[in-house]
């Protein structure tokens, strides 16, 4: 499958050859287990296995609680509590999964921005990229519906909210927003659609991630240097690279359970910190609450959506350039979508010839930059949307922009990066041969490189 | 009296200092040590069943309860009454028959009734739904430590009238600083209203507490197995990291011993 030379499944016992020759199932899963990875990953590379870890328990979970729930308006909300009173592990299965909504995006948040740093985006994993994105816009269509089904009061007006934005396109947007409900406002039918996609999307997202693992598997990982395995021959391949059995399926596994031991602690001491109080009160479409607030995952977005105001000069100037269409709200959810469209193309913004940051010094500062900034949006769009946090939130939107748009595409030009070892090979004896070193002297050999 | 000059300095101060959250909430919330705080914390059995007496003598004249069977108010870590106890006790409730339609003296099965007026809310999940503790720095760190809040509002709300009254419409509204405003429920606690049968001495303060506790109780009636499915969890995931991690560095010894010596 990969185009790193290495070895490949032989069927050697009578009843192998028979499978293999009509099905080469167990060829595909041992090339599968056993890709040529890159010696020198570090640990920013375990989100991939967290993120598979959180597909399954999302889907398991989700199936069992489907067996308990009722999607229907007016009876959502009581099956949610019988199934935290009533349900044998009701209340654990229902915690594990609204908790591991938030794993899924914290982990894919890691995942990202680590691809940002090591410039896992550039080609040849372009297209690894892409169905990324598609995954995490799959993940957010996912998460906010599925925060809709418990019906409870932010569940309903975070719906009214979020379906708004659609309503917000000029000239067909009515249509979309009620299209989007099943009617004119959100009612049961917004929840029994809302339910069947919740359900449907996970399997889509499955699908999508074994695309995304067979596109890297193609071009083989990348690795924090950004310096490609070398595909001379299996002998120089084997210097660069290990089976992914057991080397980082036992590291990978390592890791996951130390980040399961912190996300079970959350979810048995304190499930609902991650939830908005608001949610245990039914939804009543009499009442508003005070404020409307997404889940913590969309609030960099939700902070781009309401930075632009009608104040803001570019609103004014786009408003005026097309003759009135783009108003102040349709300026808002173009610049949300635009903030994710940005990252999907920065395969094509970015213009440095070195694939990694860490050889860039002024890329480096830039992307740490680009991190405070997303935490900087994510507690605006925790505020209320008035004096100092809209002002906050549209220097961090013009951030975001600017980064993707303006800072990638010139540092390229501008930016003398340094040398990438020649080797992953080299890369891997230099750091294991630094921690050596700090970890106490041991009895060494002359180094003789 | 000098508890409330403390409490009106205390909101004062937390006004004073922090005028962006005052703009929104602005009620103060007195933190109280509750029983099943902390990952340790369970609920205190006697403490639970004075307050079901309060919310039986006092909330439930307005209130309701609906998410709440009474075959749950025998569970060993909530109140734990006596099977029989609680038989007898629900015996004394008029519950709606689903299948009759008719009102008929509830069983174990049943749920609480819902409340009997309209524009007082169910108090199920209330400990929930006014969870309040989100720091330091919204970190959530309280939440660990010092519960959600939510029991601690029920508390403050009960004892954080001010005697002030206002009208307004023909309806009068009463001054309530865990509130941070007027709201329609008069004050109910005074001194003696219930009488315990366990002899502790029934002050606003003391009642304000147990029926908030049993509130809690009320809308997370299995905080105490959690909290025991978490220690089993993190003990079981941190010795399987542990092997993992030794696993691992005996996986990769040969590897990091070959490129040290290259």
């Amino acid at each position: 499958m990969s185009g790193i030379p290495h070895d490949h499944y032989e069927p050697k016992t009578g009843v192998e050859k028979w499978l293999h020759r009509r099905l080469p199932i167990v060829g595909l899963i041992y090339d599968t287990l056993m890709i040529p990875t890159p010696k020198n990953l570090n640990w920013w590379w375990i989100w991939g296995i967290v993120l598979a870890f959180c597909l399954v328990l999302q889907i398991v979970t989700g199936i069992v609680l489907v067996m308990h729930y009722t999607p229907e308006a007016t009876m959502a909300f009581a099956s949610v509590e019988h199934i935290m009173r009533d349900v044998n592990g009701g209340y654990m299965l229902r915690y594990l999964h609204a908790n591991g909504a938030s794993l899924f995006f914290f982990a894919v948040y890691i995942h990202i921005f680590r691809g940002l740093y090591y410039g896992s985006y550039k080609t040849p994993r372009e297209v690894t990229w892409i169905i990324g994105m598609l995954i995490y816009l799959a993940m957010m269509a996912t998460g906010f519906m599925g925060y809709v089904l418990p019906w409870g009061q932010m569940s309903f007006w975070g719906a009214t909210v979020i379906t708004g934005l659609f309503g917000a396109i000029p000239g067909i947007g009515p249509i979309i927003q009620e299209w989007l409900l099943g009617g004119p406002a959100v009612g049961n039918y917004t929840l029994n659609r809302f339910f069947s996609l919740h359900y449907l999307l996970p399997f889509v997202i499955a699908g999508l991630v074994i695309l995304h693992i067979w596109a890297f598997h193609h071009t083989g990982n990348n690795n924090p240097t950004g310096v490609e395995v070398r595909r001379g021959s299996k002998e120089e391949a084997e210097k660069d690279t290990l089976p992914f059995w057991p080397y980082f399926v036992i590291k990978d596994l390592f890791a996951l359970v130390v980040v399961l031991a912190v996300f079970w602690a959350i979810v048995a001491f304190m499930p609902n910190f991650l939830g908005h109080p608001d949610n245990y009160i039914e939804a009543n479409p009499l009442v508003t609450p005070a404020h409307i607030v997404p889940e913590w995952y969309f609030l960099p977005f939700y902070a781009i959506l309401r930075a632009f105001t009608a104040d803001v000069w570019v609103v004014i100037a786009a408003n005026w350039l097309s003759f009135g269409i783009i108003d102040a709200k349709f300026f808002g959810v173009l610049a949300m979508f635009g903030a994710i469209a940005v990252m999907v193309l920065t395969p094509w913004l970015d213009t440095s010839s070195v694939r990694s940051g860490r050889y860039r010094p002024m890329f480096k500062s830039f992307f740490w930059l680009l991190v405070v900034d997303f935490v900087v949006l994510m507690w605006a769009g925790a505020m209320p949307a008035e004096g100092i946090y809209t002002n906050i939130a549209l220097i961090g939107a013009a951030y975001w922009f600017g980064y993707f748009l303006v800072i990638l595409p010139l540092l390229g030009v501008l930016e003398r990066p340094t040398t990438p070892p020649a080797t992953i090979e080299q890369d891997f004896k230099a750091k294991v041969k630094a921690h050596a070193k700090k970890s106490g002297p041991a009895p060494e050999k002359i180094p003789a490189e | 009296m000098i508890r409330k000059l403390a409490l009106s300095a205390l909101t004062a101060l937390t006004l004073g200092s922090a005028p962006a959250l005052a703009a929104g909430e602005g009620g103060h919330i007195e933190d109280f040590a509750f029983s099943f705080e902390g990952p340790f914390g369970t609920y205190d059995r006697a403490q639970l069943q004075r307050g079901l007496q309060v919310y039986t003598e006092v909330c439930s004249a307005c209130h309701g309860l609906q998410y709440v069977a009474f075959r749950s108010l025998t569970d060993e870590t909530g109140p734990g009454l006596d099977p029989d106890v609680m038989r007898a006790y629900a015996s004394t409730m008029q519950v709606e028959d689903a299948a009759t339609g008719e009102y008929r003296a509830a069983g174990g099965p049943d749920h609480f009734p819902p409340s009997a007026m309209e524009t007082a809310p169910d108090l199920s999940l209330m400990a929930k739904a006014r969870a309040g503790f989100h720091g330091p720095y919204g970190l959530g760190i309280n939440q660990l430590l010092h519960g959600m809040g939510g029991a601690e509002y029920i508390a403050s709300f009960l004892l954080g009238f001010t005697g002030e009254e206002t009208e307004q419409g023909g309806a009068i509204f009463y001054e309530n600083t865990a509130f941070g405003g007027n709201v329609s429920m008069p004050p109910q606690l005074e001194d003696g209203l219930v009488t315990y049968s366990d002899g502790t001495e029934a002050t606003p303060e003391q009642m304000a507490q147990d029926v908030a506790a049993f509130l809690m109780w009320s809308a997370e009636p299995h905080l105490t197995q959690r909290k025991l499915w978490g220690f089993v969890g993190v003990i079981f995931l941190v010795l399987l990291a542990s092997l993992l991690y030794l696993t691992n560095k005996r996986l990769w010894a040969p590897i990091k011993d070959a490129a040290k010596h290259s």
